[in-house]
């Protein structure tokens, strides 16, 4: 008795059933209720994957997974080769990855510029910040591409970047903002009675309290960014999106690959979310 | 050459706060009007008036966290409007505590009292430290050092507000309602360290319905009412009846229980 009492909680909580419990309902209900859930689950999946297949069968599409496997790499002679999936999954996290970063920079500055006191600084953050929300993306990169790229001399590589960089940092722009201005007045007041510099205000007082709301949607940002990053393949940039549309247009496999593609997306900004929600678990237990 | 208060202070070093004809709107509302204030080296002011009188923004032009409109602040010799650099300098000789502490949550009891020393002054830790210790001592709280502002209750948050404070050697300390947000049982713990701190001479002015705080320590009651300094007299005057109707009846309301 006592084993079972033990073990009900804990298959309750696997099942996820925390979040639907009834509080007068017994722990049997409860797994009973959720393995029915799960089962409703399982049957629309099966549902969609027969239409899918069934679709396939009627235009008489040959799938040909068994071809899939040297898409990512192939190894000739003891030596590791990366096949284009892989390739382009890495230039996709290199993108990002330098997007993300000059983001966040751009992002900050654009939240000091509106923060301040300075009319300029002010019009300019304000001015960036509409243009970038009130164009579509794909026109941005069209300009970034064909406008600013041979005026500057840059390839279609850092086009990409600065694109991206510039779209999502007006988002991480007023997430910064937000961020700030949610510390209370008193902090700024006492910073000021006690006679602080502004930048000493900022730096010890207001950004400390201001980061613990800023970095959840930041971090939220960035993993996006990682899809966002897919629009670059118009410009013919080498990352995964664009690798795809090459393999199919050598192999006509096209479902196979746009279902690889989507998975390799999907376990990528998957696995980066858990990744985070741990590090925040732990920063949380460490204050 | 009439000789108004804001020449006075310039001239006089015995001055640290004048007000000279200010006045301050919120929008449309007229929050202070026309006040002419001086508050001498060593002098204790309590500011006294019914909620929405303008007794806080007063006291919050004189480190200018409320700008005004008109007329002119001067607070140890300098004036206070707009330039940021001179207002740091004044901000520096003007320590203040808030009904709401306005602690630094983010920072242990020691940081919180060092950050403007070592900012401000550039004093290296140890000096600041030492500094720290001595002024939490006064306020009897130096064993709590390393704790965070919320493991402390509101009596002990204040009194380290008031070593803060203090921790950048002030000339002049302004309280704006610092026992309003305080228990009663903590409202007197507070009350005796800023008795003390009269008994040493410091300068003070003081937002606080707290009567027998003024009685007991104020040179000065002023009394302010829809924005006006409708009283500003001697304690004895004002408490032994050479004051004016609205006091009356605000003391009478006050004083009741």
């Amino acid at each position: 008795m006592r084993q079972i009492h033990h073990e009900i909680p804990f298959l309750a909580k696997l099942l996820g059933v925390a979040s639907v419990r009834h509080p007068r309902d017994p722990a049997s209900a409860q797994i009973a209720r959720s393995l029915w859930q799960i089962t409703q689950a399982i049957i629309l999946f099966a549902v969609i994957a027969w239409l899918i297949h069934a679709g396939a069968a009627a235009m008489e599409y040959r799938w040909q997974w068994y071809r899939v496997g040297p898409f990512f790499y192939r190894i000739i002679d003891g030596e590791f080769i990366p096949g284009p999936l892989i390739k382009g999954i890495i230039v996709t996290l290199k993108l990002a990855a330098i997007s993300s970063v000059l983001s966040i920079l751009i992002g900050a500055l654009t939240a000091i510029g509106r923060l301040s006191n300075s009319i300029a600084g002010r019009a300019i953050a304000t001015t960036y910040l509409e243009i970038i929300r009130n164009t579509p993306l794909l026109v941005q990169l069209f300009m970034f591409y064909f406008v600013l790229a041979p005026i500057f001399g840059i390839d279609r590589f850092w086009a990409g970047v600065l694109c991206l960089a510039a779209f999502e940092g007006s988002f991480a722009a007023e997430i910064i903002r937000g961020g700030i201005q949610a510390v209370e007045r008193g902090q700024y007041e006492a910073g000021d009675a006690t006679g602080l510099s502004k930048f000493d205000k900022y730096r010890y007082v207001i950004i400390p309290q201001a980061l613990p709301l800023i970095l959840p949607p930041l971090t939220g940002l960035l993993i996006s960014l990682i899809k966002h990053s897919a629009i670059v393949s118009v410009i013919a940039v080498a990352e995964l999106t664009t690798e795809g549309l090459n393999l199919i247009s050598d192999t006509y496999m096209a479902f196979e690959i746009w279902f690889i593609v989507a998975g390799m997306y999907l376990v990528l900004t998957t696995s980066l979310s858990v990744l985070v929600n741990i590090l925040e678990v732990k920063m949380n237990r460490a204050r | 050459m009439t000789h108004t208060p804001a020449t006075a202070s310039k001239t006089d070093p015995n001055i640290l706060i004048s007000f000279d004809g200010v006045s301050k709107w919120f929008d449309n509302f007229q929050a202070l009007r026309d006040i002419n204030l001086l508050v001498k080296q060593g002098e204790r002011v309590v500011v006294c008036g019914p909620s929405g009188s303008g007794k806080s923004t007063m006291i919050r032009c004189v480190n200018q966290l409320e700008t005004h409109q008109r007329g002119v602040i001067h607070v140890c010799g300098r004036e206070v409007y707009g330039n940021m650099k001179e207002l740091e300098k004044v901000r520096r000789e003007v320590g203040m505590v808030f009904q709401s502490f306005n602690l630094f949550p983010h920072m242990s009891i020691l940081e919180n009292v060092t950050l403007a020393p070592v900012r401000n002054i550039k004093l290296s830790r140890g000096e600041a430290n030492e500094i720290a210790l001595h002024y939490l001592e006064r306020v009897q709280i130096a064993d709590q050092a390393d704790k965070f502002p919320s493991q402390l209750s509101g009596g002990q948050q204040q009194r380290v507000a008031i070593a803060r404070a203090l921790a950048m050697k002030p000339r002049v300390m302004l309280f704006d309602e610092p026992t309003s947000a305080l228990d009663p049982e903590m409202i007197n713990e507070v009350l005796d360290v800023m008795t003390e701190l009269a008994d040493e001479g410091m300068t003070m002015m003081v937002v606080t319905h707290e009567m027998g705080f003024a009685r007991e320590v104020a040179d000065r009651v002023v009394f302010m009412d829809e924005g006006r300094v409708e009283e500003n007299c001697s304690k004895d005057e004002f408490f032994t009846g050479g004051r004016g109707e609205r006091a009356q009846i605000f003391l009478s309301k006050i004083l009741q229980h």
